[in-house]
This record gives structure tokens, C-alpha cells and sequence, in this order.
């Protein structure tokens, strides 16, 4: 591939001369673009093969995505052909990483289906990431105007409904994943949502791969665990919940189940990321007209969100599922099991609950988000963690989230219920504490301490995991850090 | 049993000078702290009575545990919460509800089933205080007629 043209060349005979020229001379790399208000802006991290320059690369990039093929084609001249070409305007070099740059790509609002997250995906990441030009290249962020933000319905319930339908306030809720996460049967799989729920937690869960397997078939599973969930409900007067997965082969499957789940009284249904987009807005849909919560495993998403050079960014899946409409999603937990840098966690966390976001590097945010009155998704945390790190949990990831302690309860020494117990006691203690004006973060392990002192099943749980922790390097990090401030 | 609805359940019985405290950090998020009763604590009980409207122009911790426990005084055997409303624009719902007051017995709740086809099962969570007509649901000493439940 050629060298950056000294001059685009976007009319006449010249440029439609058949025949292959240069993306960036084609005209998808336009300097001096201001995007407008309403364009969808994409942020790509390119990695140019040996001897493409970046305004190359990223232009070849924005032809890509939006209606450029390798070699010239007359047909074009029948379209506005300048207002569906993408437009890269901006290339700059990510910091300390040698031949990796940040392509800012604008994309006319008339390029997009309203409403379909496929259409949206279908086009920015569609055919760009298997491009020879490029080395490897990931998609770390995308400004979504308000006028396309307007087409979708977004969460069906939203953290404010959610919390007012459950009657459950001030707090984060907690949940726990049934374990062992294959193999039970109903019956016993039943045993441990009641258990769990009676014990103090607000929702169990089934976990991303229990769909309807021998060991267990799907209405078994939903049948005993309506049955725990409202025995738990009965002895605590508390409104509960389980996710009963529905994910399945096919929609009609998937409907099946919903409505099987619906019938039974149930407040909450879950669904996989691995369905797929479509899939997913389809679910959302019917969660809406149903009056029901929609959990969405992140299952998958790993295979393209962790490695900084090659995929996409958790925070664009992040936007991308508020959009679709999902009331709940896995986004990390900090100090667990699972990969999650705690600067990287703010930026998804926000993205997810804030009702408009600023441009925040040290948090991955490059862009300005409007979410135009979209509803606001519940962040899950994980993986790992137990009631011993309750102040840092607190810490990062706020109030209104889901702490899921599936080990963390079913692992107690002295039962699920003492787990649930201690988890619950524990996170109790701590919102006490920090509405008291106490620096929670710094005393968490005193405030524990005093909770344990009364609460036999908080007292065990700290002996068993109190100093467990995951301290492994982040391979999803910030690429840049703020300024150290003067003091 | 112990009802464990609202956000400090699972902690033994605040104390005044805790919810007092509770009370302050609503006060210094801006939001407007109300009481209410009830002798249904069913969890889907949405509309518990209101003890007056939410203080909206009270903004002394002192105040509100004077209405605290006035409503005490006047309920002594009911479940009383304290609850704080955010007005501000995403949320403008409850941000904290907590209980500070319920009945001495708390005789709980069945689970009525009533079978259906196919094994299923329609779900009644039943409140064993509604028994009785209202008012009359928690005897003033507290040792209500269903202890030997």
C-alpha cells in the first residue's frame, strides 16, 4: 500500500478511474472533519502492517466499515457517496506503544439501521478486524449520538424500577451462583437457592452453562427453584429472586422458557451474551412487555475484551448492552478472581449507570456520552470474592451493584445460610458505617471485626477467606495515567 | 421470625442515636426523609400509611426523630421505616429505607400453594398478622394470640 497522499482526491474522472488507489486518497481520511453532533464516532487502536502509515491504515479502516472495497467502482458516483463514506480525522499515537495508534473514525447517522445493535456491529465491526493492511486492531470506544441512542428502548427495568419493584434500597444487593455449577439435580439445586435466599441474600443464580442438560432438564430446574425462592420469601418477608437461565438453541426455545419462568411467579430471567445481539434484543423486548428483570451473562467476552491489541473493549460491549436493553451485567469486580484493572472497572461501571458520561482517559472514556434518559444497568461483580473485602468492594464499585458470592457463600464452614448471613450482615455493617461519616475503606477490617463480634457466621467467614485476595497483574489497562498533582 | 425488609435488618435494633445519624446523611444528600406504619408488612405491601408527608423543608436530624417517635408513641406495636426520596433527574425514587420500629411478635408468613397442571404451583405468600382486621393485629403487650405458632 502506498504512502499517505499529500492530496484527497474525492471527484471527477480522476478519482473514478478503475483501477486501485490508496483508501486515505479515496477520501476516508479527512483531517480537517469536524464531526457532526449526530455522526457515530468510532475509536479504533491500529496496528499498521511494516510500511503503512497510520493515516493509511486508518483510513482503510473507515472505507472498510462503511462503503469502500479495494478497488474503485463507478457505482459509487450514483450516491451521495461523500456523506456514507466513513471519515477518519484523527490519528494519534498511543502512549508507549510503539506503531499503535488511536483512529478516530465519524460515521454519518444514515449508515445505521435505527435500533439494531446487529446493523450498528454488522457495520463498525462487520469486515475491518480480518483486513491484511493491519496488524491487529480493537475498537476501545464509540460515541453514540442521542439522535441514535432515541432508537432503542434500552433496560427493560433499570436500576431505579428494580430497586422499587424488589423494595430494596441503599444498598448493593446480593446474589450467589448456585455451585456446583454442573451436575445438580433439581431437587438439590433447589436446596441451595432456598438456603442461600433464606440466609439473607437477595438473589441466587443459575450459572452461564446450566441451560437443560441430563443432569437436570430446564423445567425441573425452574420448577424447584420457584419453590426455594418463595419458601425464602415466606420466612423472611422479603421479595426474592433467582435467574433462571433461558438461554437455549433457538428463540423459540428461549421464549419457551421465559414464558415458563413467567408463569411461575418469577421476577427475574436470565439470558448469555453467547446468544448473540439479536437474540438479545429480542429477549429485552419480551422482558419489557412481561414486567421482567433481564440478567445477561458476559459469557464470551473475554476471547475479545482482554487483550489490549486485538478486539474490543469491554466499555463499547458495555454501551452496546444498554442500548440493546439488559438490566444487569457481569462488568468485573476489582479484587476478585477475574481480570479487571480497578480504573478500567470505573469507566465500564459508569458507562453503565451514569446518566451522561464525561471523556475520561485514566478511565478509557475517550468520548462525551449522552445517554439521553436510557435507563441505568445494574453492574454484577463476579468471581471470587468474599464478605472479608466488603470496604473495598464498596469502595469501587458503589452501592447500586449486585455482589455475587457464589463460593464465597456456598463455601461457608457452617452452611449456605450462615454464608448468606455473613455476607449480608457484613454489607450491612458497612453502609452503616459509611453513612456514619466513618472512612470505611480504611477501617473496613475494624468494622468487620466489630459486626463479627455478635455474628457467629460473619466471624467464620473472615477466619476462612479474611486474607484471600487475587493479586495478579491486569493485562486491560489504561494507557494513559493522570498527572501526578502538585501539592 | 424476624422481618428483614429494609437496609439495616440483618444488624441488631439501631439505636436512636444511629438512625439519628442514618437520618443525617440523608439530610446531607438532600433528600426528604419520611415515616411510615403498617401492621402488613407483606413484601409486596407497597403503601405503607404515611406518618404526614415527607419533611421536604426539615432539614434538623433532631426534627425528624421527634416524628420518629411520635409515631413510636402512637404505634408502639407496628413496623415504622424511615425512608429518604431523591428528587434529583435518573432517580427520583427512595435512596434508603430502613425499619426502627416492629411489633414485639412477629408471627411471619405461610406459603399457601395451590396446584396446577403440570406440576405447577401458584405461589401465596400469606401474612399471618392479616388474620385479624386491621388494628387489631399485634396486641399492645406484644405476646400476640399466635405465640404458640
Amino acid at each position: 500500500m502506498a504512502a499517505a497522499p499529500k492530496k484527497t482526491i474525492k471527484e471527477g474522472k480522476e478519482r473514478y478511474k478503475a483501477g486501485v488507489i490508496p483508501y486515505a486518497t479515496m477520501g476516508y481520511w479527512e483531517p480537517n472533519y469536524v464531526p457532526k453532533d449526530t455522526d457515530i464516532i468510532a475509536l479504533f487502536r491500529v496496528t499498521p502492517q511494516e510500511g503503512v502509515d497510520p493515516e493509511e491504515a486508518a483510513a482503510a479502516v473507515a472505507g472498510e466499515s462503511s462503503t469502500a472495497t479495494w478497488t474503485v467502482v463507478w457505482t459509487d458516483r450514483l450516491t451521495a457517496c461523500e456523506l456514507y463514506r466513513g471519515k477518519a480525522y484523527r490519528v494519534d499515537p498511543v502512549p508507549n506503544q510503539p506503531n499503535q495508534y488511536f483512529a478516530y473514525i465519524a460515521y454519518d447517522l444514515d449508515l445505521f439501521e435505527p435500533g439494531s445493535i446487529a446493523n450498528l456491529t454488522a457495520s463498525i465491526i462487520g469486515n475491518v478486524f480480518g483486513f491484511k493492511a493491519i496488524k491487529a486492531l480493537r475498537l476501545e470506544d464509540m460515541r453514540i449520538p442521542v439522535a441514535y441512542v432515541k432508537t432503542f428502548d434500552g433496560p427493560p427495568t433499570g436500576i431505579v424500577v428494580e430497586r422499587e419493584r424488589l423494595d430494596k434500597f441503599g444498598r448493593p444487593l446480593l446474589g450467589a451462583t448456585v455451585k456446583p455449577k454442573l451436575g445438580l439435580s433439581g431437587k438439590n439445586y433447589g436446596r441451595v437457592v432456598y438456603e442461600a435466599l433464606k440466609g439473607g441474600l437477595d438473589f441466587t443464580k443459575d450459572d452461564e452453562n446450566i441451560n437443560s442438560q441430563p443432569f437436570m432438564h430446564w423445567r425441573d430446574r425452574y420448577l424447584y427453584v420457584m419453590e426455594g425462592v418463595n419458601r425464602a420469601s415466606a420466612a423472611t418477608g422479603e421479595v426474592k429472586g433467582s435467574y433462571l437461565n433461558v438461554t437455549a438453541a433457538t428463540m423459540e426455545d428461549m421464549y419457551e422458557r421465559a414464558e415458563f419462568a413467567k408463569e411461575l411467579g418469577s421476577v427475574i430471567i436470565m439470558i448469555d451474551l453467547v446468544i448473540g445481539f439479536t437474540a438479545i434484543q429480542s429477549m429485552s423486548k419480551w422482558a419489557r412487555k412481561n414486567d421482567m428483570i433481564l440478567h445477561l451473562h458476559r459469557a464470551g467476552y473475554a476471547t475479545y475484551a482482554r487483550q489490549k491489541n486485538h478486539g474490543i473493549s469491554f466499555r463499547v460491549i458495555a454501551k452496546w448492552m444498554r442500548m440493546a436493553g439488559v438490566d444487569h451485567i457481569h462488568s468485573g469486580t476489582v479484587v476478585g478472581k477475574l481480570e479487571g484493572d480497578p480504573s478500567m472497572i470505573k469507566g465500564f461501571y459508569d458507562t453503565l449507570r451514569e446518566p451522561r458520561l464525561s471523556a475520561s482517559l485514566e478511565n478509557g472514556l475517550f468520548f462525551e456520552q449522552d445517554w439521553a434518559s436510557l435507563r441505568k444497568v445494574m453492574p454484577v461483580a463476579s468471581g471470587g470474592i468474599h464478605a472479608g473485602q466488603m470496604h473495598q468492594l464498596l469502595h469501587y464499585l458503589g452501592e447500586d451493584v449486585v455482589l455475587q458470592f457464589g463460593g464465597g457463600t456456598i463455601g461457608h464452614p457452617d452452611g449456605i445460610q450462615a454464608g448468606a448471613t455473613a455476607n449480608r450482615v457484613a454489607v450491612e455493617a458497612m453502609i452503616l458505617a459509611r453513612n456514619e461519616g466513618r472512612d470505611f475503606l480504611k477501617e473496613g477490617p475494624e468494622i468487620l471485626a466489630e459486626a463479627a463480634r455478635w455474628c457467629a457466621p460473619l466471624r467464620a467467614a473472615l477466619e476462612t477467606w479474611g486474607d484471600i485476595t487475587f493479586t495478579y497483574a491486569s493485562t486491560d489497562t489504561p494507557d494513559f495515567v493522570p498527572t501526578p498533582m502538585l501539592v | 421470625m424476624r422481618i428483614t425488609q429494609g437496609t439495616f435488618s440483618f444488624l441488631p435494633d439501631l439505636t436512636d442515636e444511629q438512625i439519628s445519624k442514618q437520618v443525617e446523611y440523608c439530610l446531607n444528600q438532600g433528600w426528604a426523609v419520611s415515616v411510615e406504619f403498617t401492621d402488613d408488612p407483606h413484601p409486596r405491601n407497597t403503601y405503607w400509611e404515611m406518618w404526614g408527608a415527607p419533611m421536604f423543608d426539615l432539614k434538623d436530624p433532631a426534627g425528624i426523630m421527634q416524628e420518629v417517635n411520635a409515631c413510636r408513641k402512637a404505634y408502639p406495636n407496628h413496623y415504622i421505616k424511615v425512608n429518604a426520596s431523591d428528587s434529583t433527574r435518573g432517580w427520583e425514587t427512595i435512596r434508603l429505607s430502613f425499619i426502627v420500629n416492629r411489633p414485639k411478635h412477629e408471627p411471619g408468613f405461610g406459603l399457601l400453594r395451590q396446584e396446577g397442571e403440570g406440576r405447577t404451583v401458584r405461589y401465596t405468600v400469606h401474612s399471618y398478622a392479616t388474620d385479624k382486621p386491621e388494628g387489631e393485629r399485634y396486641s399492645v403487650d406484644g405476646a400476640g394470640p399466635d405465640d404458640s405458632r
